[in-house]
């Protein structure tokens, strides 16, 4: 087992009654670096986010994060040791307001969540990191708004501050610039750029540029296997990429 | 339009009250304790649909058992009145735990099937144990005096012990709505999968949601079984689950006080179309479905909506 990284998995299966959707899966992400997860649909990228925190089970094979074995520990609890992902489909509470949103997340640390009898002005105290969480992703303007009123780019920024509202050190993103306009993906990999400074990201990413331009390591996945690793070089060179991902027509 | 929002329960909680404490010198107090007991137990119930989004159809075994337990406690054993409410709510308490322990595991249909289900077992123990005397129930329970001091017999005292029990619960369910639990819940209605990608164990939230819930809903029945002096199946009926839904339905789910104005709207109705004997359903059900094609937000749904997107029509 290697300190350098941070999540590794052994021989990582899932079978959908009889699909096998992932197969033999050895990924090493090392720690403090972007990695980006790609490969053409229905590769399982998705199917292994979800293995790796938890929204699936395996069919068999482990999961280490900081080298201890995680197999068996569920979504919550491993959000709390500091492994929070996104989801494709932007995830932010919508009727509750952009400000609650954030402070949802740092509301888990205050140990209070199971007080019913507390008013919920307990909970002002936070306002102020909810808002700095905001300022970073340009919606403190927005706070008393109700989520499901943010056009989409913002609401993907909204899910970004309320992840990084809980200061994770691994974040998984799962397609964070799909469904974007051209301005919003440029001010989305800055972002990414910015907090990653000092933790580690997983992305499944179908933007290539942006995989070009923010990944450290790249894993390339088809038919649930491993088909090439390495920087975007190797990995845009490696003849078994072409043949795969670009259908061996690539220009 | 904030300060409509903002001030809105506080303004309405302010006018409920004098509402209530003048209303038994204006219409008959018996029916009134009834309205009460059902918008507490319409109340409880929304806390779990409108706050958590998980619709029990089981509710009438908390509530009906309650019932029970409080008659027996208070007829048999010759508790007080207060003490016989409160060991009804234990046990009402109880079952919530367990039932909801088993149905959180579910949502959807397959949520409301389980708990339908085990109301179900509760009809069948309420018909077939001892205590609970079968069809007919379990009848003259005294009113007791409270504490030793005050004699429930007389319904004056009877409406402002009821009036108070209705308070605490109803500020019970306000507070929890409002209060850090209560925004991990909603935030749970929201977007379960976040909620947890987020760290928190939900199904111990919605748990603890369905004991809330299953506690209050006891609360109110056995209320209700000291205001008739009487316990019986009609309280652990099926047809009680479906009720407390229509209620919250048509006051508003989700809203603070609109399962409790949904609650006197049944209950109205049902005690003044009573000369129309079976009819009663028929026309229930035909306003329950008309409302729900107009309104979908309930009574007090559509007032809020309304109140919160006035402004905004009213300056384009």
């Amino acid at each position: 087992m290697n300190a350098e990284y941070i999540i590794e998995t052994r021989n990582l299966n899932k079978e959908f009654s009889g699909f096998i959707a992932v197969r033999g899966v050895n990924l090493k992400v090392r720690k403090g670096s972007i990695h980006a997860l790609i490969g053409p649909n229905g590769a399982g990228k998705t199917t292994v986010f979800n293995l790796l925190t938890k929204f699936l089970e395996p069919s068999s094979g482990q999961i280490f994060y900081k080298n201890q074995n995680v197999t068996g520990k569920n979504s919550a609890s491993l959000a709390r040791r500091g492994l929070v992902r996104s989801f494709q489909i932007s995830a932010v509470f919508p009727h509750l307001s952009v400000l609650e949103n954030v402070r949802v997340a740092l509301q888990r640390e205050t140990k209070t969540s199971f007080h019913f009898w507390k008013p919920d002005s307990s909970l002002n105290n936070l306002n102020d990191r909810a808002m700095a969480a905001l300022e970073e992703v340009d919606l403190a303007d927005y706070a008393e708004d109700v989520a499901v009123e943010l056009p989409y780019g913002r609401k993907r920024a909204l899910e970004l501050a309320t992840t990084l509202a809980l200061k994770p050190e691994v974040m998984l993103l799962d397609e964070p610039t799909s469904g974007m306009g051209h301005e919003d993906v440029g001010r989305v990999v800055d972002l990414i750029r910015k907090v990653a400074e000092n933790r580690t990201v997983l992305m499944v990413e179908h933007n290539l540029k942006v995989v070009a331009d923010l990944s450290d390591t790249i894993t390339v996945l088809q038919r649930g296997q491993i088909l090439a690793e390495g920087d975007y070089e190797e990995v845009s060179q490696d003849p078994a990429v072409l043949e795969a991902y670009m259908g061996g027509h690539h220009a | 339009m904030t300060w409509n929002l903002k001030n809105g329960p506080l303004l309405g909680a302010a006018l409920m009250l004098v509402v209530l404490l003048a209303a038994p010198h204006m219409f008959y107090p018996v029916f009134l304790m009834k309205v009460l007991c059902f918008a507490l137990f319409a109340c409880a119930f929304n806390l779990l649909l409108g706050y958590v989004g998980l619709l029990s159809f089981g509710h009438a075994a908390f509530f009906g058992s309650a019932g029970y337990i409080t008659a027996h406690m208070v007829k048999a054993l010759n508790f007080d009145p207060l003490a016989g409410i409160l060991v009804g709510v234990m046990v009402s308490s109880l079952l919530g735990l367990v039932i909801g322990w088993l149905a959180i595991r579910r949502s959807g249909i397959y949520f409301a099937m389980i708990t339908l289900g085990f109301a179900q077992v509760i009809f069948f123990l309420s018909l077939q144990l001892k205590f609970t005397g079968g069809e007919d129930g379990i009848q003259g329970v005294p009113r007791g005096m409270l504490f030793g001091l005050v004699d429930l017999t007389d319904t004056m005292s009877m409406y402002y012990f009821v009036l108070a029990i209705f308070l605490c619960g109803f500020w019970l369910i306000y507070r929890t709505i409002n209060s850090p639990f209560g925004q991990v819940l909603k935030a749970i209605r929201e977007n379960e999968p976040r909620a947890r990608s987020l760290g928190y164990d939900t199904d111990r939230f919605k748990l603890m949601a369905f004991v809330i819930s299953a506690a209050l809903s006891g609360l109110a029945g056995g209320t209700k079984a000291l205001v008739f002096q009487l316990a019986s199946l009609t309280d652990v009926n099926w047809h009680m689950s479906g009720e407390v839904v229509l209620m919250t339905l048509l006051g508003g789910m989700g809203t603070i006080f609109g399962p409790a104005i949904g609650a006197l709207l049944v209950v109205t109705l049902n005690n003044y179309l009573a000369g129309f004997g079976s009819w009663v359903t028929i026309i229930i059900g035909a306003i329950f479905v008309s409302c729900v094609l107009a309104f979908r937000r309930g009574i007090v749904g559509e007032i809020l909506e309304k109140v919160r997107t006035w402004p905004t029509r009213h300056k384009t």
